[in-house]
């Protein structure tokens, strides 16, 4: 038979390989480089202040997105319980993303101004204090760790460089910006970035 | 989507399911010299074992088949090829302003369904909805609502937690009555103690044993007497009221009572003099609407009366 062929060159194998599985890529990634819809900031979706960007931080490093994701679907269940469905446009700003995939706790895309600051904090220390149903860990550290901004400037150039390459539209940090990171930062607990960060996910949405 | 990119993902696409269909028939086909059956490829491994060249499983190679014929059919009928939106002309809608999309169908049916039921409890009063039994459906729904929107700070039992007001023991901030809960709900409510650590350690103290005699705890009654003057000078009475019962314009609390929002401990009341409190009830009229606010004034009144 023929495949073998393909079978006793190992060249002609690896070239057919990479073409079969590149054309996914090609095919499904490649051309959202280019849309408008994936490449235009959504109107009302603004760069991250330098408060809220290193509250996003600690929403990665705590690992928020495994359990909670930022994706509402068009679905009535959906937006009933959250609000506006999802559009890509929201995510212009955001390297990574922040989708998630795992829906052990709410969709916090539109968690923006549901809750009070204060409940946020009672709730990040300890959940059941609020909600004595709930199965999500305490992170009591947050209101102690004292953020310092030594890396929040660095942090905005690296984010100025992915979303100049991905995004025209978009708003980049300017130099003053980044120079008053530090102070904007310096002295805040990681709690109070992280309640800043939730409480301006999904505001924009309110004016669709 | 621009032309090309329509091109793109098209040509790309098509070759990519020709190109399998290719590949399977090439790859399939006998060369010069082969049978059909029974022929070994010509490796031997470990001595002794070899490996058939026979064709490819019939059942295998027509399951190869209808997938290819699948994608065909599901590109024809769906959006996949570039611009080209499919003969159903179905979408998912999750795009800004999208129409006659899945979505939007799924919210009209509902709506169709749902709106009369709404609309029909809307027309009825909140005290009629709250206790007649003819309207238990209705309570029903509020209670459905209510664990969907409310019981993250109310508690799924009403109870509230600190610095959550509790629905069911009847004591109100804002007011009870059945406009004020709905006020406090699509409006949402933002009440605010300053803070009082200017006073210093004994005046606040002071203020303490005082506040704590209003509602009939022991205390030192030489601090309190004190401590009354203080209330009566640094600001207090302009919520609390010159009696101490709270004014529910403002959502200032009725210091006479036994119900203690951030708790009614020594330590509690002086951290609350000390630091103030913040406490906000977000807004609710954008997300829920009119008609399922009125469901659930109904269903918190209904609670606030079963006491």
């Amino acid at each position: 038979m023929s495949h073998e062929v393909v079978e006793k060159n190992v060249g002609l194998l690896a070239i057919l390989v990479i073409l079969v599985i590149s054309v996914g890529g090609l095919v499904e990634i490649v051309p959202l480089f280019f849309q408008t819809e994936t490449t235009t900031p959504a109107p009302g979706v603004n760069k991250y202040s330098a408060l809220h960007l290193e509250g996003r931080d600690v929403y990665i490093r705590e690992g928020c997105y495994n359990c909670h994701s930022q994706m509402i679907r068009p679905f009535r269940a959906e937006t009933e319980r959250y609000g506006h469905y999802s559009v890509a446009g929201e995510s212009v700003y955001d390297h990574p993303f922040q989708w998630g995939s795992k829906r052990t706790g709410p969709d916090l895309a539109r968690v923006g101004g549901r809750y009070s600051d204060d409940w946020h904090y009672v709730h990040l220390i300890n959940p059941r204090d609020v909600v004595p149903e709930s199965n999500m860990p305490a992170y009591p550290w947050l209101s102690d760790t004292v953020l310092s901004g030594e890396d929040t400037a660095a942090k905005m150039r690296a984010l100025n460089i992915a979303v100049g390459a991905t995004c025209p539209k978009c708003e980049l940090y300017s130099e003053e910006e980044m120079a008053n990171a530090q102070k904007e930062v310096a002295g805040k607990t990681e709690a109070e970035a992280l309640v800043a960060y939730l409480q301006g996910l999904g505001l924009a949405s309110k004016q669709w | 989507m621009s032309e090309f990119w329509s091109i793109w993902i098209i040509v790309l696409t098509a070759a990519n399911i020709l190109g399998c269909f290719w590949l399977i028939r090439w790859t399939m086909k006998k060369r010069a010299g082969e049978s059909a059956q029974g022929d070994v490829t010509g490796h031997t491994w470990d001595g002794d074992l070899q490996e058939y060249n026979n064709p490819l499983p019939r059942w295998w190679l027509w399951l190869f088949y209808i997938t290819l014929v699948f994608a065909a059919v599901y590109l024809a009928l769906y959006p996949g090829l570039g611009k080209f939106q499919g003969f159903l002309g179905w979408s998912s809608g999750n795009t800004l302003g999208a129409v006659d999309s899945q979505y939007q169908a799924e919210m009209a049916k509902a709506a169709e369904k749902y709106d009369p039921i709404f609309q029909q409890y809307a027309a009825v009063a909140v005290t009629d909805l709250a206790a007649k039994p003819e309207y238990e459906e209705a309570r029903d729904m509020g209670k459905r609502l209510y664990l969907t929107y409310c019981m993250q700070c109310h508690g799924s039992d009403a109870g509230g937690a600190r610095g959550f007001p509790n629905l069911r023991d009847g004591e109100w901030l804002w007011g009870g009555a059945p406009e004020q809960i709905k006020v406090s709900i699509a409006a949402g409510r933002v009440g605010v103690m300053p803070p009082h650590a200017h006073l210093g350690d004994d005046k606040i103290d002071q203020v303490t044993a005082y506040v704590l005699s209003l509602s009939g705890r022991n205390v030192d009654a030489a601090k309190a007497e004190a401590g009354k003057d203080v209330f009566m000078t640094s600001g207090c009475i302009g919520c609390h009221g010159l009696d101490g019962t709270g004014n529910q314009m403002l959502g200032a609390p009725n210091l006479t009572d036994k119900v203690w929002l951030y708790g009614g401990s020594a330590g509690a009341i002086k951290e609350t003099l000390n630091k103030g409190r913040n406490g906000v009830m977000p807004p609710h009229s954008d997300l829920l609407g009119d008609e399922k606010v009125h469901l659930l004034t109904a269903y918190v009144y209904s609670l606030s009366k079963q006491q």
